[in-house]
């Protein structure tokens, strides 16, 4: 029943808010916004306590991996919807009406994609993020973000094709295999059966396909573009939770090759996307004048280390899916703050923003330890992950790959560093004054930034058994 | 040979015949024809592979007439009366080009299909037709300019998808009924808002003209 | 070697310039015109005949030897290829490659005679006709291997003849992809729509009548008599592929060979009506698209 009410309930406040007879969005839309985002939240947190039985013929469960993005995806969205109440005091963004409704959706798809056990129906879902997410991205109308989500459009509608494609291969490899179709635990259970050639291809298109929608180097490059232009509310959520899903996708089908004995055939192919990511994410980082296209590239980069993790194996699985929670949680936190940079100052451009700390204190401060934060320094959660990753890919006999990944941080460290810095200190230009923070704004990645240092020096037990568990469905072991 | 296995081989060649038009045309409007006569033929199909008409077959043949040959097309064509636009002036790739290339895809997909297992009681072509189409879809998204021809490109990768689902139809219900549906929700985003969009404020569908964003 | 092999030779010789005829009458009446006659141009050359003939100081032996090459190479052609359906007048293992090669000797006399004149109209039909046959060729080679994997015959008479009748209804599909990419081939090699307009006299739009513009009196009338049989021969492919008659009786094969030559006429007459002429440059485009089409019957037929 929770699993059904998880994804129903944001759909009833999608046509709720659209239903609604006023254009503008009002308190009415914003309220409902926030009452089902909390709801959920609550649900989700019932989850943990009481675990749900699968539904409708094992088409939802909710498993350790996909309780682990759920979680994820809800506690963004909670706090994303806490912003967005300061966020519309200050923007009108045109089409209102459809604002809100198309968040909710967002929340819906990306639900039944952590919930789906069946993989065609993961794709339906995957499917309609891409949809409901356009039109945020295009909230201001006009040319640059029209550019955006056309290249946004068109390549994940590509990518999402693909997917759809290997979903077909994976039908065709189980062929007769015993099991009901294209529900993951049956393809699991019974993948010494699966047909290897049909089960590689699938692979294949998966990976692409969802890679896509990950931003995987490099199938990338629309998203420099769309998290610049879209508002960064939604940068946000898709950086943190939609690509996180699209991980989740590429997950499964992943544990389903581990389950089929071809591990030797996926690890390598893992192990390149995500060297390429972080080699792209390191060049083109040096020299970026822009926050949010700096933040684009830097979840270039966290989606390679999620892939090179789940490449290593060993205890560099487990790294992916703790990585996975820190860097949605971190995502979220730098998109909210290079929010309130833009509702301040009307530009997330580094020409535009000097002396941060100077004009907007608490955002700016809230910055710089991002900075920390994303690039995987001490104690924040990402050095934990990312550590883990680099012991796995030493655990896994891969020591000169674990030196350039250092190597390549490094660089991205550097390159991040500068603009930021740059955007923090530095001398406002004359005739600025400092901006009054609203509370609304700031509660969002406050709260975040205290999950984030938190699980860099204390990771509860309840949630180190369901990482574990994660860890070991996708081939991994604990640390 | 018999009849009934010769009609579904006639229908998936005049498939790959309609590919290589798109391939070789300038004229919008006979990539959108020819995108047209593929839709007809993809409808065509499951009512000829199939060995009695049940009434889910036949539902989902006037579906996806409706769809690929009907809605889809007449929308593209809307959209270049609307945008004024008639050829696709110079392409990334020039048509001899994206000839060869689409022979090279047609080669390499039999080549690949040679290499994967048999499917159980389906049309031995399906699969490299499907490929093919796949491949011919993408070069036509990425070799030309126009913000239609691409959307041209996209739907006959969807196309390529849908007659890969033909070979699975019977195993899992659904998912030739996802595809089609795919293609009406993608359709309505790209070609509603986008197409429409770009003509207004680019006053041309030339996709090369977005190049605003860039590093 | 029989008797009808020498007999369907007989007839073609006789109604090939009925061919063109056909293909323009059908383009007249499909546009609402009366159209020039059929036999036109039997009257055309006859008249050409019993005139004298011109020749510009500044042409040398090439120029006269052309039309005379042009016609014994295509009577060569004709004699390897197996009108009747069944056997032609001469056959050897290979022959295919001697029939492309006679056909391409012809072009490479007219296109010599041409270059001979010095003059610079000639010269750019002589570029044009040979730029279009670096494409046209090597998608003639395509349907050739295509035919001979469909029959596994290495010869004209053979892969025409009884094994393709054995073959035709295993291989309907790769066989229908090969006759549609001669019938393209056919356009372009005999000049016509799409390709080159048979009825214009700009110099700047067209490729074979530029070409002889020079020649005059018998000179001519040899030319346009190749032309035509050209045509027929090209025809003949079109219909051998597509009507196997190897099993009919003699008699009816026999009587089968006009009508069907006939109707690829027709069909030319009917694609001219109904297109325009393509641009020079699209015209590579086209012939690039009959040589992916023989290679997708190829593909077929490999699998």
């Amino acid at each position: 029943m929770r699993l059904l009410a998880l994804w129903i309930l944001p759909l009833l406040g999608a046509g709720l808010a659209l239903a609604l007879p006023t254009h503008r969005i009002g308190p009415a839309r914003i309220g409902t916004l926030v009452a089902v985002a909390a709801a959920h939240l609550v649900l989700v947190v019932t989850l943990w306590i009481v675990p749900a039985a699968p539904t409708l013929g094992g088409w939802f469960a909710s498993d350790a991996l996909g309780l682990v993005v759920l979680t994820l995806v809800s506690v963004l969205f909670f706090l994303t919807s806490l912003y967005t109440v300061g966020y519309l005091q200050r923007e009108r963004p045109r089409g209102g009406r459809v604002f809100v409704s198309a968040l909710l959706g967002f929340l819906a798809a990306t639900t039944v994609v952590t919930l789906s056990q069946h993989l065609a129906l993961l794709w339906v879902g995957m499917e309609a993020t891409t949809l409901t997410v356009a039109p945020l991205i295009f909230h201001r109308h006009d040319r640059r973000s029209l550019e955006a989500v056309w290249k946004y459009l068109l390549i994940s509608s590509v990518g999402i094709a693909l997917a759809l494609l290997g979903t077909f291969f994976l039908a065709a490899a189980q062929g007769d295999a015993p099991g009901r179709a294209l529900i993951l635990s049956d393809l699991i259970a019974h993948a010494h059966a699966l047909h290897p050639a049909w089960l590689r291809g699938a692979f294949l298109f998966l990976l692409v396909g969802f890679g896509t929608k990950m931003g995987l180097a490099p199938m990338h490059t629309w998203k420099p573009d769309t998290y610049g232009e879209a508002p960064a509310l939604v940068g946000g959520l898709m950086a943190g939770a939609l690509t996180s899903c699209a991980f989740l996708g590429v997950a499964r089908i992943t544990e389903v090759m581990m389950a089929a004995g071809l591990a030797l055939f996926v690890q390598p192919i893992l192990i390149g996307f995500g060297l390429l990511s972080l080699l792209v994410a390191a060049t083109f980082v040096i020299g970026q004048r822009d926050l949010k296209r700096l933040l684009a590239y830097s979840s270039v980069e966290h989606m390679g280390l999620l892939v090179l993790g789940l490449g290593f194996g060993g205890i560099g699985a487990y790294g992916s899916v703790l990585h996975l929670l820190n860097n949605g949680l971190s995502k979220g936190w730098l998109f909210l703050v290079a929010g309130n940079i833009v509702l301040a100052t009307g530009s997330s451009a580094a020409a535009d923003n000097r002396g941060l700390l100077r004009t907007l204190p608490v955002s700016a401060t809230l910055l710089v330890l991002g900075l920390f934060a994303v690039t995987g320094s001490p104690p924040f959660g990402l050095f934990l992950s990312e550590f883990t990753i680099l012991r796995g890919a030493i655990a896994a006999g891969h020591p000169w790959i674990a030196v350039v990944m250092l190597l390549l941080l490094s660089v991205i460290f550097i390159g991040m560093a500068a603009l930021i810095l740059e955007m923090a200190l530095g001398t406002p230009a004359p005739g600025t004054e400092r901006v009054r923070e609203s509370p609304w704004l700031l509660i969002g990645p406050i709260v975040l930034l205290l999950i984030v240092g938190m699980l860099g020096v204390y990771i509860p037990s309840a949630l180190n058994t369901v990482l574990t568990q994660a860890a070991v469905s996708l081939g991994g072991v604990a640390p | 040979m018999q009849t009934s296995q010769m009609i579904p081989q006639l229908v998936l060649l005049l498939i790959v015949l309609s590919n290589f038009a798109v391939l070789g045309t300038t004229r919008l409007s006979t990539c959108i024809r020819a995108l047209a006569v593929q839709g007809v033929l993809l409808g065509i199909l499951p009512v000829v592979l199939a060995s009695h008409l049940s009434l889910h077959i036949a539902a989902l043949a006037i579906g996806t007439v409706a769809i690929k040959a009907g809605i889809l097309p007449w929308f593209l064509a809307w959209a270049i009366r609307e945008a004024a636009v008639r050829r696709e002036i110079e392409p990334i790739v020039g048509f001899i080009g994206s000839l060869v290339l689409g022979a090279l895809a047609l080669v390499l997909a039999f080549a690949i299909a040679a290499h994967l297992p048999p499917l159980t009681s389906s049309e031995s072509l399906l699969v490299p037709v499907s490929l093919s189409t796949v491949m011919i879809g993408f070069i036509v998204l990425t070799s030309r300019r126009k913000a239609v021809t691409q959307v041209v490109g996209y739907l006959m990768l969807e196309n390529g998808i849908y007659l890969f689902g033909l070979t699975q139809a019977a195993s899992v219900p659904f998912l030739l009924e996802l595809g089609v549906l795919l293609d009406v929700f993608v359709g309505v985003f790209i070609m509603g808002i986008v197409v429409f969009h770009i003509n207004r404020e680019f006053d041309s569908l030339d996709s090369a003209r977005l190049t605003e964003l860039s590093d | 070697m029989t008797w009808h092999a020498f007999a369907a030779l007989a007839i073609t010789l006789i109604i090939a310039p009925a061919l063109p005829g056909i293909a323009t009458k059908t383009k007249s009446v499909l546009t609402g015109r009366r159209g020039a006659p059929v036999l036109q141009l039997y009257f055309d050359i006859w008249k050409l005949l019993r005139k004298g003939a011109v020749y510009s100081t500044t042409t040398t032996w090439v120029f006269r030897a052309g039309p005379v090459v042009v016609l014994a190479s295509l009577l060569g052609a004709a004699v390897l290829f197996p009108l009747d359906g069944r056997e032609a007048v001469a056959r050897f293992s290979g022959d295919l490659v001697a029939f492309a090669a006679l056909v391409a000797l012809a072009r490479f006399a007219l296109v010599l005679a041409g270059l001979d004149t010095g003059s610079s109209f000639e010269g750019m039909g002589a570029s044009r006709e040979v730029t279009f046959a670096t494409f046209a060729e090597p998608a003639l080679f395509l349907c050739f291997v295509a035919l001979v994997l469909a029959t596994g015959e290495l010869s004209l008479s053979g892969m025409l003849g009884a094994a393709l009748t054995a073959t035709w209804p295993r291989t309907a599909a790769p066989l229908l992809l090969v006759a549609m990419s001669l019938f393209v081939l056919l356009l372009a090699e005999n000049s016509r729509v799409p390709v080159d307009d048979p009825a214009t006299h700009l110099e700047l739009t067209m490729i074979h009548e530029v070409i002889v513009l020079d020649h005059s009196g018998p000179d001519l009338a040899l030319i346009l008599y190749a032309s035509s049989l050209k045509l027929a021969l090209f025809a003949a492919l079109v219909m051998g592929v597509l009507v196997p008659r190897a099993a009919w009786p003699e008699p009816i094969a026999l009587t089968v060979l006009p009508v069907g030559l006939g109707l690829v006429a027709v069909g030319v007459g009917v694609v001219e009506s109904n297109m325009a002429r393509l641009r020079l440059t699209r015209v590579p485009q086209l012939l690039v698209g009959a040589g992916a089409l023989a290679l997708f019957g190829i593909i077929l037929l490999l699998r």
